[in-house]
């Protein structure tokens, strides 16, 4: 047993509480994090030498931010811990990494998962000006960096991130220009009653909505976006209000970002089947309540998995550190996998409320203009997307993302389709009049993250 | 319910979607079968060489055959897949290698093969971004490189509008020979047709032992990676005497190159690049131009293509049953060969003849000696 | 575009060059943050639309590589400023 080799994938709040049931059973796992530090993106520290509390930093997740910084400091040393490493590829038994100029195989037995979220994009017309942000950028900015995307931001999407990082960037003294919803006041409404089995979140939530109207900060619910313009960069936004009345609001800067997906191409390349998540309007890759997935030796935890937030992933993180434990034959504390059983069956029902309550606005991704580039990576448009749709058509056989993709280029860019795949499926789907499960995903493929071309193959 | 044809196509390859334009543009009656997406295999994740260079010689006339044809591409799919005429450099990195270059010469000149041998002074001249390692190289004009996602898929465009019947998606299953037509048949349909085309990569060698005549082809993953798009400098295609690494940048930036040998189970099909292979190709590829190097590479793949022992396809007649005829096992560099391919099957079956040498390409030439 | 100092403004300042010009930024920012904070963009797109600064700040989006002396290329968004690095946008 001692001689196992297990390898986590991640130091955010699953690959923590991962590290630290398998160190508390006496093992040493590969701990590999392409950040310098434990955390996360949820919980990623500030810079050394701040004078902000926790509070400030994470609001009222700052315990929870201490707990898990506290618990990774211990680990590092209990484990063979690895910042700053890039695991590029995964097969039956190596993961393959990069680190600081250096490619390594790292040997395992089993492997934990937990490489976090991203957030879902709509291309909106402008959205690659400078100045145009994810949500999460907007926010990792202000917290790990104490900046400010711009001087007048305005926040557009959906989620409860749009919330929060308005209300963070108001709190931080920043000046809000908008927030834009595009879920009608309604549909979160309806979405309360499942919202209430978490009766914390839910307050949360309102407080957030409270404080941004107080504040007299602009916001339209249940609107669109039209368009971000500007030349240079980010010179204003145009919206449209629910009843179809079309502002100009000027800003220098833009948080955008309609909910999250999994980052999920490791457990991709390793062969594990994906499912379509309709609540979610997410692929997921397939694992057991545990985190077990069909392929022998690989467990997947957090977001990576499959969106739940990151008191789920604490939670996702422990269970599949003892998932490994039982599947080894190690000795097993069945109280506290019954405890974690328990408060991971109540999660899908909240996580359904709040997809309910904030959906990826599907329609507006398929209305993407023809002329707006919908991956930035490759500068490919909706409108090159859709003349695909038409192409394969000719063809026969039922089209899908792959297949757009080997015609458009569409994906085939450094990010590989990370960013676009969501719309990319939406557009394409409503061009050929299917649902878009039937469109299918696009394939990951190694390295999941580019790497430099050296001079000399590693050891 | 049963569908009489001319012919039946095995496989949506390059070679079986050209073949499927070239019956069908003589009026033939034709029918392609293709497991998955037409060009999903070999014929569309290949690497993308338009080439002549350094072929063997036995190939040379379907080369020189195909690349006429790719002059015309536009003409007849209604787009070039993105083919240029970039030239392709064949380099050599010591005195044996540059020897080979200089013994092709005569090959060259025997086939009208136009072909310059270049000296590592003049070629530092031309590429003055070669690596040191570098000594000779003999460039081919003609040559160049396309996109091998577009091919396939725009010849059965093609054939379709043609009249060819092309079905995605459709594995076959079940083929057998009547005693007059070859019957295929597939999710309660059937087709008959009198000719059957075996176009079907390295699976086509499950077709050829079903009708009795097995040849030993193995499966055949190239590595292949694709940088991050970079400002365009590497004019021409490029490969090297003995081929461990293989590279060209098209216009859009990005740099394309190769070596070595991925991962695959044709049981599925699955196939995957190797991590020791894409670090070794990488390795390569700095030392032909070591301005490479610290670019990053974007993504990596593979797919899988069958593999004769010679090195050769199988191209020709069945010895056992009449009516069939293969065209299967490039090796690694049917992509170029592919239109030429199938002007050539639509000759055998139309007019029962070519004027392109098949002899090397015979199916039997692996049992001469060990079928007695 | 600018990034705006709103925390955590008081770090040791750091000395770097951007594209050769000197320029300074705070011990413990990103290069990300030390590039926006003197210069409105990161990289230019490779087919002709336009500046790009960054997206997502989380190493996903790849749209903020840039080249740094003895490093090589690396994402902005996740690499940390050392003193005396030179940055390059291209």
């Amino acid at each position: 047993m001692t001689a196992m080799t297990v390898a986590v994938v991640g130091a955010g709040p699953s690959g923590t509480r991962a590290v630290e049931v398998l160190v508390r059973a006496g093992l040493r796992p590969v701990w590999v994090e392409e950040a310098p530090a434990t955390g996360g993106r949820i919980y990623q520290r500030p810079p050394a030498g701040t004078t902000r509390s926790p509070r400030d930093l994470y609001g009222t997740e700052g315990a929870k931010a201490e707990a898990i910084h506290a618990a990774g400091d211990r680990l590092r040393a209990a484990s063979d811990w690895r910042p700053g490493t890039l695991a590029w590829n995964i097969r039956p038994g190596v993961l393959d990494t990069f680190r600081a100029g250096r490619h390594e195989t790292v040997a395992f037995d089993r492997a934990i998962l937990c490489t976090g979220a991203m957030e879902r994009i709509v291309p909106v017309p402008g959205w690659t000006l400078p100045g145009v942000f994810t949500l999460g950028a907007a926010q990792i900015a202000l917290k790990a960096q104490g900046v400010a995307i711009g001087s007048r931001v305005a926040f557009i999407g959906t989620g409860p991130l749009l919330w929060l990082t308005a209300t963070q960037y108001l709190k931080a003294g920043a000046a809000v220009a908008l927030v834009l919803d595009t879920t009608p006041l309604r549909t979160k409404a309806r979405a309360a009653a499942g919202l209430l089995a978490d009766p914390a979140t839910f307050a949360k939530g309102l407080a957030l909505v409270a404080r941004l109207h107080l504040a007299g900060v602009r916001v339209i619910e249940g609107g669109t976006p039209v368009a971000l313009e500007g030349t240079d960069a980010v010179e204003a936004v145009r919206v449209r209000d629910r009843r179809g009345r079309e502002h100009r609001i000027a800003c220098d800067a833009v948080g955008l970002g309609f909910g999250l997906k999994p980052e999920s191409q490791l457990a991709d390349l390793a062969g594990v089947p994906f499912r379509f998540e309709a609540i979610e309007r997410n692929w997921v890759p397939e694992r057991d309540r545990a985190g077990r997935t069909p392929v022998a030796g690989l467990y997947l935890a957090g977001d990576g998995a499959g969106i739940a937030g990151a008191d789920a992933a604490e939670l996702a993180g422990a269970r599949a550190a003892w998932a490994v434990l039982e599947d080894a034959g190690a000795a097993l504390d069945a109280a506290e996998i019954a405890r974690l059983d328990r408060a991971l069956a109540r999660l899908p029902r909240v996580r359904a409320a709040l997809e309910r309550a904030f959906p990826y606005p599907s329609a507006l991704a398929a209305r993407t203009p023809d002329a707006t580039i919908v991956c930035r990576c490759e500068a490919i448009t909706a409108g090159e997307l859709r003349a695909a749709a038409r192409a394969s058509h000719v063809t026969g056989g039922a089209a899908e993302v792959n297949r757009a993709k080997a015609f458009t280029r569409v994906g085939m860019g450094r990010c590989q389709g990370r960013v676009c795949g969501p719309p990319a499926a939406e557009i394409l789907a409503d061009a050929l009049g299917c649902d878009v499960a039937a469109v299918g995903r696009l394939r990951g493929q190694p390295p999941v993250k580019p790497i430099p071309i050296l001079a000399e193959a590693a050891e | 319910m049963s569908t009489a044809h001319d012919v039946l196509i095995l496989g949506g390859g390059g070679a079986g979607c050209s073949a499927a334009l070239h019956l069908a543009r003589r009026g033939a009656r034709v029918v392609l079968f293709e497991r998955g997406l037409v060009g999903s295999q070999a014929s569309g994740v290949n690497y993308g060489g338009v080439r002549q260079n350094g072929r063997h010689p036995a190939e040379l006339p379907i080369a020189r055959r195909a690349r006429e044809i790719w002059a015309r591409l536009p003409e007849l799919i209604g787009t070039d897949a993105e083919f240029e005429v970039t030239g392709h450099l064949k380099l050599a990195r010591s005195a044996e290698e540059e020897a080979e270059l200089a013994g092709y010469m005569e090959v060259a000149r025997a086939h009208d093969l136009p072909l310059e041998l270049i000296g590592s002074n003049r070629l530092r001249e031309r590429w003055p971004w070669l690596g040191p390692r570098v000594v000779a190289g003999a460039f081919a004009p003609e040559d160049g490189a396309a996109n091998p996602r577009l091919l396939a898929p725009a010849l059965a465009r093609a054939a379709r509008a043609k009249g060819a019947e092309i079905n995605e998606r459709t594995p076959v299953e079940q083929i057998a020979h009547d005693g007059a037509d070859f019957v295929v048949t597939h999710g309660g349909r059937t087709w008959r047709a009198p000719v059957a085309l075996n176009c079907m990569g390295y699976w086509g060698g499950t077709i050829a032992a079903r009708f009795g005549e097995a040849v030993p082809v193995a499966p055949l993953a190239p590595n292949m990676l694709v940088s991050e798009p970079i400002p365009y400098f590497i004019e021409p295609n490029m490969g090297v005497v003995g081929g461990d690494v293989y590279l060209r940048q098209i216009r859009r930036g990005n740099v394309i190159f190769g070596g070595g040998r991925g991962a695959s189970d044709p049981a599925v099909p699955w196939a995957r690049p190797l991590p020791e292979s894409t670090l070794a190709a990488m390795a390569r590829a700095v030392e032909l131009v070591p301005r490479l190097a610290g670019i990053h590479v974007i993504r990596s793949w593979t797919g899988i293509d069958g593999e004769m022992p010679d090195g050769l396809p199988v191209i020709g007649p069945s010895r056992t049953t009449p009516g069939l005829i293969h065209a299967f096992g490039f090796s690694g560099h049917g992509f170029m060969l592919g239109p030429g391919i199938g002007a050539i099957l639509a000759e055998l079956v139309l007019d029962g003849r070519t004027d392109v040498p098949l002899e090397p390409f015979r199916i039997d030439r692996f049992a001469l000696g060990s079928a007695t | 575009m600018r990034l705006v100092r709103l925390a955590d403004a008081d770090r040791p300042r750091l000395a770097f060059t951007l594209d050769g010009a000197p320029a300074e930024a705070l011990a413990g920012d990103t290069l990300l943050t030390a590039i926006l904070t003197n210069a409105g963009h990161v990289r230019a797109s490779e087919f002709g639309d336009g500046n790009r600064a960054g997206f997502c700040w989380m190493g996903v989006c790849q749209d903020c590589l840039v080249w740094v002396d003895g490093l090589g290329r690396v994402r902005a968004c996740t690499t940390i400023l050392e003193p005396g690095m030179a940055v390059r946008r291209t």
